[in-house]
């Protein structure tokens, strides 16, 4: 089946985005990154040196995983601008993950600072991934302004909690004309599924993984989930009823 | 004009404390060794707080390391009071165990799973209300919510156990060049020594390479013989008790969801640590590293505002592939390592010492060091 996702031109295979941050080593991080099958990994810019032997970005060249660099530890749009400028001078990437966070404990995206990055970013050249809360008329003036892709948080990054308002997911998916990544919040294999059957394009995780007892299991798992999910969506479920329906027919049954 | 200086059985580049206590073990066996560093004990092994956790940082995937960690946390007291004694000199070291305290929900959520962790290896840990936690220590904010007791757990000052390493390495004569070694000399695809900076070359039997972060920098490695270290800064502040307040229990804790730990020393001094960040070989102390070093500790210890700020550094740790140390030897033949301890360095000092004086003299590692032959990689 040739179900591939595509980004602003670039088609991928795998709709597993992987993040790096909390993993226990390179060797760990190199066998989930192969394990979950991604072929688009984010890195915190501010949190890595390019230059550096044996460092997580030469872990991502060995593996041929495009790098998505992002902003993460940015908190006004001013700094988040600055960051993907230096990222792409060090990466040469035009991409970026958007990454502008209101505060340390929540780690809840500021809407206004990153609307106002993602604009100044959009007219400067870049392809926007913006990481956002799950506000779907954010997620429509981001989307406005020139975003390739929205990223609507299932909950707050690193909580494990799941999708706390499918709802609104649903409602970015409905009206969404770019690819919708669902970013932060997944915490185990059902919660990666349900963010496809719901009609994201693809999922973005990081802690789930990276943090697992054992990551690479996870990021197969993962990859399985993500993929599961896909197909359910494709295949179209049934609608929900209050009351059972046999599945064998019994009209015809002669007695 | 290179000069030629007679050679001896073994010659370790680096004296940290990783190749002082390489030099020291193997020179008690009878080995000639020449160490090689233009400014030992000044980096990792200058900057650490000697923790010896190898209960309290327990990492998933990294079991077999904590046979390691408990192997040379065990043979510490003996590894001590021999140095102590061959030198007069003291260490500071410490073994009354740890305290590991968690700031709110989530973070105690952090410790139980980690004891289940604990027990399912056979560990020993007990888990402690807040309120036993300001028991056993004091100065303890009350909102701390719980905590473990690693008893065995202890630390040590590795300023002063370098310093009598180094005392120990000249008592078994041992000689120490304070140049940098540039290039690795191969002969006939053997290790044959190393050149100087200065141009002179050492050459001896085998060369142990125990540079930490800097052991892939050397010049004349061939391809693919050590596997790639890369550095992992730490910042971390040195900080002095007045009378008063003393802090008694070595303290790890995590505050949401971010580790830190402050050592208390028989003389007031207390080190907060460490930041870990992946930028090379930066060693730029940053304000937002000490910022966040400071707000966690004060979070568990509000009166550590109190103290006076004596120094503040950043240093390196060595980190392999899989945070694991590569001993013995290496593909190429003349050739081992002493490298890639990451976090570890101090704790698995005594464990080193041993494996590589045993692998030296017999050529084969010890049982317990197998795992961690550099050829794993390959």
């Amino acid at each position: 089946m040739d179900d591939v996702l595509s980004i602003a031109g670039e088609t991928f295979g795998s709709r597993l985005i992987m993040g790096t941050g909390g993993a226990p080593s390179m060797r760990a991080l190199e066998e989930a990154l192969t394990a979950s099958g991604t072929e688009l990994t984010t890195v915190a810019m501010r949190r890595v040196d390019p230059s550096a032997q044996g460092s997580l970005l030469d872990v991502l060249r060995t593996c041929g995983i495009k790098v998505l660099p992002n902003t993460a530890g940015c908190f006004t749009a001013g700094e988040a601008v600055l960051t993907a400028k230096l990222a792409r001078e060090a990466l040469q990437t035009n991409w970026v993950k958007l990454e502008v966070i209101a505060d340390e404990r929540t780690l809840l995206p500021d809407p206004i600072e990153l609307l106002d990055a993602a604009e100044q970013l959009v007219d400067a050249g870049f392809t926007v991934l913006p990481y956002t809360s799950d506000d779907p008329v954010l997620a429509r003036r981001l989307e406005q302004v020139g975003c390739a892709a929205v990223m609507p948080l299932g909950s707050p990054i690193g909580s494990g909690l799941g999708i706390r308002n499918p709802h609104n997911i649903e409602l970015i998916v409905e009206q969404a004309t770019v690819p919708v990544v669902l970013d932060a919040g997944i915490g185990t294999a059902s919660d990666a599924a349900l963010a496809m059957e719901l009609g994201c394009d693809a999922v973005l995780l990081a802690t789930a993984v990276t943090r697992a007892q054992s990551p690479a299991l996870m990021a197969a798992a993962m990859r399985h989930a993500v993929e599961a999910g896909r197909l359910a969506r494709l295949a179209g479920r049934i609608p929900k009823r209050r009351y059972a329906q046999a599945s064998s027919p019994w009209e015809g049954i002669s007695g | 004009m290179s000069s030629e200086v007679p050679g001896p059985d073994v010659v370790i580049v680096g004296a940290g404390v990783i190749g002082l206590v390489t030099a020291w073990r193997a020179g008690l066996r009878g080995l000639s060794v020449t160490l090689v560093d233009p400014e030992p004990a000044a980096h990792a092994s200058h900057v650490a707080a000697g923790m010896l956790t190898p209960v309290s940082e327990l990492t998933y995937g990294e079991e077999p390391l904590l046979r390691l960690g408990l192997a040379s946390r065990d043979r510490y007291p003996e590894f001590v009071s021999e140095l102590e004694d061959v030198t007069g000199m003291t260490t500071g070291y410490r073994a009354d165990g740890i305290l590991q305290v968690a700031f709110d929900r989530d973070d105690l959520g952090f410790l139980e799973d980690l004891r289940r962790f604990q027990e399912s290896l056979g560990v020993r840990t007990e888990a402690l209300t807040g309120r036993e936690c300001r028991r056993l220590e004091p100065l303890l904010a009350p909102s701390v919510r719980g905590g473990l007791l690693a008893p065995d757990d202890g630390s040590i000052d590795p300023r002063r156990l370098t310093a009598a390493l180094l005392a120990a390495v000249g008592r078994v004569g041992g000689e120490l060049v304070r140049e940098r070694a540039t290039e690795l000399l191969v002969e006939r695809d053997t290790a044959v020594g190393v050149r100087l900076a200065n141009g002179d070359e050492v050459r001896a039997a085998t060369v142990v390479l125990a540079a930490g972060p800097w052991v892939c920098g050397l010049g004349g490695l061939p391809p693919g013989v050590v596997p790639q270290v890369r550095p992992v800064k730490g910042q971390v502040l040195r900080l002095r008790a007045r009378s008063g307040l003393r802090l008694r229990w070595c303290t790890r804790g995590v505050v949401r969801g971010s580790s830190v730990y402050l050592v208390p020393r028989a003389d007031g001094e207390i080190v907060l640590g460490a930041t870990q960040e992946e930028l090379g070989f930066d060693t730029t102390v940053t304000a937002g590293g000490l910022w966040e070093l400071l707000r966690d500790a004060r979070e568990l210890l509000p009166g550590i505002t109190e103290l006076e700020f004596t120094e503040v550094n950043a240093g390196l740790r060595p980190g392999s592939p899989d945070n694991a140390p590569m001993l013995g030897p290496t593909a190429l033949p003349g050739l081992q390592l002493a490298a890639g301890h990451f976090r570890h360095g101090i704790l698995l000092t005594p464990v080193t010492g041993d494996a590589l004086a045993e692998t030296l003299t017999t050529g084969v590692l010890p049982d317990v060091a197998k795992p961690f032959t550099p050829e794993r990689f390959s």
